[in-house]
């Protein structure tokens, strides 16, 4: 008898407590600010952009011959977080990647020429020293997983829609 | 415990119906102190002072303070130079943090020297602990408020830290920040969560009288008090000396906020938050380097469990162990003062806890003692020879010697693993072998020299 009203109790305690709980989570108007579209007309081969994306970098990257032939180029079986290139993209040309590095978040260097692109020319985070290669994947460094590849579409030729 | 002689006919009228100066009196008055407190013992009424102080000023602050992402970083820009007096509200509130952290970590190292923390005051001790643990979350919540660069990379690289729980790790960040970075929503929580907390503080600080009160002080001897003799009232005579502390602190407070007032943050925190770059270095305020260098000594995985995951649980079970230490510590003396071998390792303890916060300040790979050039050439070296075999079709990171350099991260390593032994190991051999020295009869043998009793 305790025990029943207590469980009861416990569970509508527990039912009163979600709402309170899921407000935390993101709003309506949060997730509805969740695609955009970045207008690639303007980019030059070897030039890297940076949209904004719910509140994160997005970089896109129009590879040049010499970093696609790199990034094609490794033996996977090596990696960390092994996958191909061809994996990781649409159109080869082009790389789309969440700017956020998967250790804790900060956002890698590489975006400017000037920028350390750290040791395998692709992106390098100066938090705590992870080294991305030009296919955006984890080589070196404390980062568990490659940088993330978000769910993006090609519109036309010149725009590309992410989320 | 008779009540206290009342003259004024009101003040006994109001006490008849809500016995507070019976209280006040009995918990302040009467109240045996030891009589042979030292200045360390000073640092508890500090720290409730402390907390005074920020309550007060942080309430003006609000007052001033806007908690949009949009709004905040010029509204303390505003506070700063457009609110009258705001610029020392401000400072007075910013240094204050530090302060509150120096005397509480002064309090809590008093109580492992000497002791405190064993029977019977371990609910005691427990309830400070927990008041760390509140004052750090308040903290970091109010270092993310003025919404600078180190306000935002801290608090997206803090609360990614749970990302490293596995499964849920993820769902756990979203719904910390309330959206997919930090942001806007992220921010308003925490200035929520940020006038919360010190009043729950104020409540569990009120436990951690009551519960002093039960047994009364410990002391620089570690042993009870045997009589009337052995102790004072805490008013007037503890009350005179706390003031007199708090004179001297709020002077080196004041060269702070007044000569040094951004001495102890960081220039970063000066440029508004900016989602899009990360500052070159992101390190968090002083008292939470320790921690910081905990949580980066773990550069690699054990079994399943990845670095990340392993450095988070080792920085909570660095203060969670304190929890614990009751009964780690088996030695039945108290006070260090009789513990020849356990005072040395004390200092070390020390030592241990100032390397980690250097460490924690400093970039975990750069090299510890090769200088920056000779490193960058061996590596220089090294990665031309991975890149020659590579194209050679073997694998060069099997061919090469791979250059190495102690790194801060390694001293890292070391002084964690040391402090995790002071507390898991050598306490609980130490407690068992340990020759103390003979512990006096009571607090006033060593002055008059007949013990309790005798004298008085
Ligand atoms: C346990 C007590 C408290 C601690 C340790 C604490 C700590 C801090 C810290 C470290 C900052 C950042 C200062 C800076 O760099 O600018 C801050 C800011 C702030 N705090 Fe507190 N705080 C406490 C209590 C309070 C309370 C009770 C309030 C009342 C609402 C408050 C309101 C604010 C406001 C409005 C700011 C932003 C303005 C500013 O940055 O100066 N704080 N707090
Ligand atoms: S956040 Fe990039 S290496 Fe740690």
């Amino acid at each position: 008898m305790y025990l029943a009203t207590g469980a009861f109790g416990a569970l509508g305690a527990a039912l009163a407590v979600w709402p309170l709980i899921d407000s935390m989570n993101p709003a309506a108007d949060t997730l509805a600010l969740s695609t955009i579209e970045a207008d690639l007309s303007a980019v030059e081969t070897g030039q890297r952009i940076t949209v904004k994306w719910r509140g994160s970098p997005v970089f896109i990257d129009r590879r040049t011959d010499k970093q696609l032939q790199e990034a094609e180029a490794v033996d996977v079986s090596r990696l960390r977080d092994p996958q191909t290139d061809a994996e990781r993209v649409i159109k080869p040309e082009w790389l789309v990647l969440v700017g956020i590095c998967t250790h804790l978040g900060c956002v890698p260097l590489g975006q400017k020429p000037t920028d350390d692109r750290g040791d395998w020319g692709g992106w390098f985070c100066p938090c705590h020293g992870s080294h991305y290669d030009t296919s955006g994947r984890i080589r070196k460094g404390p980062a568990p997983t490659n940088l993330v590849v978000p769910v993006y579409e090609f519109l036309d030729d010149s725009t590309v829609k992410i989320g | 415990m008779a009540a206290p002689t009342m003259n004024n006919r009101m003040i006994k009228w109001f006490d008849d119906r809500l016995p507070i100066f019976t209280f006040m009196h009995h918990e302040l008055h009467e109240y045996p102190t030891p009589k042979n407190l030292s200045y360390w013992w000073n640092f508890g009424s500090l720290a409730g002072i402390m907390l005074v102080v920020m309550i007060v000023t942080g309430i003006v602050l609000a007052m001033h303070y806007t908690a949009d992402a949009n709004l905040a970083f010029g509204s303390v820009e505003r506070i700063m130079r457009d609110v009258n007096y705001g610029w020392l509200l401000r400072y007075i509130h910013s240094n204050g943090g530090s302060m509150f952290f120096i005397v509480v970590y002064i309090h809590v190292f008093r109580g492992l020297y000497y002791g405190s923390y064993k029977s019977p005051r371990e609910v005691l001790w427990w309830l400070g602990i927990i008041i760390l643990l509140l004052m750090m979350a308040t903290a970091f919540m109010g270092y993310v408020l003025p919404w600078g660069q180190m306000s935002f990379w801290g608090a997206t690289v803090i609360t990614n830290l749970f990302s490293a729980i596995p499964l849920v790790g993820d769902s756990i960040v979203t719904w910390l920040w309330g959206g997919f970075s930090v942001d806007d929503p992220t921010l308003n929580r925490f200035f929520s969560l940020h006038y919360l907390l010190p009043f729950v503080i104020v409540g569990v600080v009120v436990l951690h009288l009551w519960a002093l009160h039960v047994h009364g002080s410990n002391n620089p001897k570690g042993i009870d008090m045997k009589g009337p003799q052995d102790s004072i009232p805490f008013h007037p005579y503890y009350t005179v000396k706390d003031l007199f502390g708090a004179a001297l602190f709020f002077v080196v407070y004041a060269v702070f906020i007044f000569f040094f007032p951004d001495y102890l943050g960081h220039p970063d925190n000066y440029i508004p938050a900016n989602p899009l770059v990360t500052p070159a270095h992101i390190v968090p305020e002083w008292y939470f380097l320790p921690f910081y260098a905990v949580l980066r000594a773990f550069d690699f995985d054990i079994w399943f469990m990845p670095a990340k995951l392993l450095g988070v649980i080792a920085m909570f079970a660095s203060i969670l162990v304190l929890f614990v230490l009751p009964w780690l510590d088996t030695s039945r003396v108290r006070s260090g003062t009789f513990r020849p071998v356990f005072k040395w390792f004390f200092i070390i303890l020390i030592i241990d806890c100032v390397v980690l916060g250097y460490v924690g300040a400093k970039a975990p790979n750069d090299p510890l003692i090769a200088s920056q050039e000779s490193v960058q050439a061996a590596n220089d070296e090294y990665n031309a020879c991975v890149a020659k075999a590579d194209a050679a079709g073997k694998n060069g990171e099997e061919e090469c010697d791979k250059p190495f350099f102690v790194q801060y991260v390694h001293l890292g390593q070391l002084t964690t693993a040391y402090y995790f032994f002071h507390f898991l190991l050598l306490l609980p051999i130490l407690g068992r072998t340990e020759r103390t020295l003979p512990l006096p009869t009571s607090i006033s043998e060593p002055v008059t020299k007949g013990g309790a009793g005798a004298g008085q």
